[in-house]
């Protein structure tokens, strides 16, 4: 059976103050079905359960045309309700990107800026850090990841002093498309982190055998990272017709039936899809409102998906 | 890099194929009208080639284009979106050095006389790299605005200087090396982009290193360089 998303009072609302703040229409947000949240495993704090990535999509360069629809893009992220903004200095010019567009459109109370340390020394890692925090504009990250593990053993207790002393909120490690799961699973293990970022989607679940139990054990928050394979997923399956029953879940398109999968899994804190079309960034943040699939679903779902 | 087996070269691409397009046309926007300057050299050096005079002068164009590609475009604009157009940048400021040393050293930029074909396909790609190249971007469905003019863009100066020292004696073709590097390069690029005009360096590439390697089995002219052909 399909379930309906569970959000927090807090949330409803700080994502009716946004969508205020941001420009949707109240009699829009009166309509619309409450924003699916995950609590944070270390803090308790409730996220939506959609976030925005800026791999690729947020390099943008000078370009100002492109600065500028980056930017139309937070902003109907923010006024859907979301709240956490993912990038890395590995991604060019993305942190320059989210700055401009923290600075047009007013940096929002509710922004969870999510960031990452991705340098070789762990001398020059607070450095680092401290640029992307200014290319940001933001008084300090939320969130601050050592970046596909490098250096982590360096990087890692940095971020923990930071913690420490109030720089940063909560600290975390990623990878991607399933490398070095054994060395993540063995930072879970043994340090005191509050997120992992890794690949999960419909098609790409290594994370659901030893990841996500170890970080439902341990009080980790997961972040998905990767949740269409760079869009690759989308033009994979775009092909075929979307399977009838996903009306049962809310679907009307492949891109909510493939998020909806990876969202409705209990484990997921937030997926992170990235994108540069403002009508995209709508239908994702959408996808954590309404019915989610349930587990049969969810099986059935990657059946159909394999099966293609 | 570990598990650097499990990467695949569009792991690398950090940017979107439009970011990439209208990086050439912001570019060509912020130096117009240098790409006069630049499309009158470049049919100078065409005619210079064709009638093997001048190797000096071609050898500082040559020289003076790689060195602007390197610093307008990798270093000032490509860098905003590649972390690796630095080093690009690099490479080319090398390799406009090495032009400007085989241009100033005692016989100059010596022409060679090759067999027909090796000649023809080194005035075929530099005629590619002068006249073709900047209408690629039209010829694939994209604007005026984005093309890609020799002296001005990477690929376009790195196919005419290709057929440029196609035309030199065999031990100054070495300086072939970067131009054909940076071929594959940028064929990679537009390959994991999936542009369809992937197929103009990617030629390039081939055609360039076929005709050089067949020059160089050929011994041709290898040691029989003489003095005073930098005409």
């Amino acid at each position: 059976m399909p379930r309906t998303p569970n959000p927090d009072r807090r949330t409803v609302l700080a994502g009716l103050a946004a969508g205020a703040a941001f420009g949707l229409p109240s009699i829009g947000h009166a309509q619309l079905d409450p924003l699916t949240t995950r609590k944070i495993p270390s803090s308790g704090e409730t996220i939506p359960a959609v976030g925005l990535g800026t791999w690729i999509t947020f390099n943008v360069g000078n370009d100002p045309v492109a600065r500028d629809a980056s930017a139309e893009v937070m902003r109907a992220f923010f006024a859907a309700g979301g709240r956490m903004i993912d990038s890395s200095p590995m991604y060019g010019s993305s942190q320059d990107v989210i700055g401009y567009g923290l600075r047009k459109l007013g940096r929002p109370d509710s922004l969870l800026a999510a960031d990452k340390v991705w340098i070789s020394s762990g001398a020059r890692g607070p450095a680092q850090i401290e640029a992307s925090r200014q290319r940001w504009g933001v008084p300090r990250f939320d969130l601050l990841q050592v970046h596909n593990l490098l250096s982590w053993e360096e990087h890692l207790p940095t971020l923990l002093r930071m913690k420490a002393d109030g720089h940063v909120r909560y600290v975390g490690i990623t990878t991607s498309e399933g490398r070095r799961h054994r060395e993540v699973e063995r930072i879970m293990a043994s340090q005191q982190i509050d997120f992992v970022q890794a690949t999960y989607n419909v098609l790409d679940r290594e994370t659901e055998t030893r990841i996500f139990p170890l970080a439902r054990e341990r009080g980790i928050g997961v972040i998905v990272n990767r949740p269409f394979r760079e869009g690759a997923l989308i033009r994979q399956v775009a092909r075929h017709p979307l399977p009838a029953w996903a009306a049962e879940i809310g679907c009307t398109s492949w891109a909510q039936f493939l998020l909806k999968f990876i969202v409705a899994h209990p484990d997921v804190t937030c997926a992170i899809p990235a994108t540069s079309n403002v009508a995209h960034v709508r239908e994702n943040v959408g996808v954590a409102r309404g019915i989610l699939p349930d587990t049969a679903m969810r099986r059935r779902m990657a059946e159909y998906v394999e099966a293609l | 890099m570990s598990e650097w087996w499990t990467y695949r070269p569009s792991d690398f691409l950090m940017f979107a194929p439009r970011t990439y397009n209208r990086l050439f046309e912001l570019y060509n926007t912020e130096i117009w009208p240098l790409q006069i300057v630049a499309i009158a050299a470049g049919f100078a050096v065409l005619w210079l080639v064709w009638r093997g005079l001048h190797g000096r002068i071609v050898a500082a164009v040559l020289a003076a284009a790689w060195v602007f590609v390197a610093w307008a475009y990798h270093w000032e604009r490509y860098a905003t979106i590649s972390t690796a157009a630095p080093y690009y940048a690099v490479g080319f400021a090398a390799q406009a050095l090495l032009l400007a040393w085989c241009g100033i050293r005692r016989d100059g930029f010596p022409f060679d006389v090759p067999p027909a074909p090796i000649r023809w396909i080194g005035l075929v790609l530099l005629a590619a790299g002068v006249a073709l190249y900047p209408l690629l971007a039209p010829l694939f469905g994209r604007p005026w605005t984005q093309a890609e003019i020799f002296g001005i863009a990477p690929d376009a100066t790195a196919t005419a200087t290709i057929g440029a020292l196609l035309l030199t004696k065999s031990r100054i073709a070495s300086l072939l090396a970067l131009p054909l590097l940076w071929c594959a390069i940028s064929a990679l690029t537009l390959w994991t982009m999936e542009a369809p005009d992937v197929a103009a360096p990617a030629s390039v590439l081939v055609l360039g290193a076929a005709t050089a390697i067949w020059k160089w089995r050929q011994g041709v002219t290898i040691g029989r360089a003489t003095a005073g052909e930098g005409r």
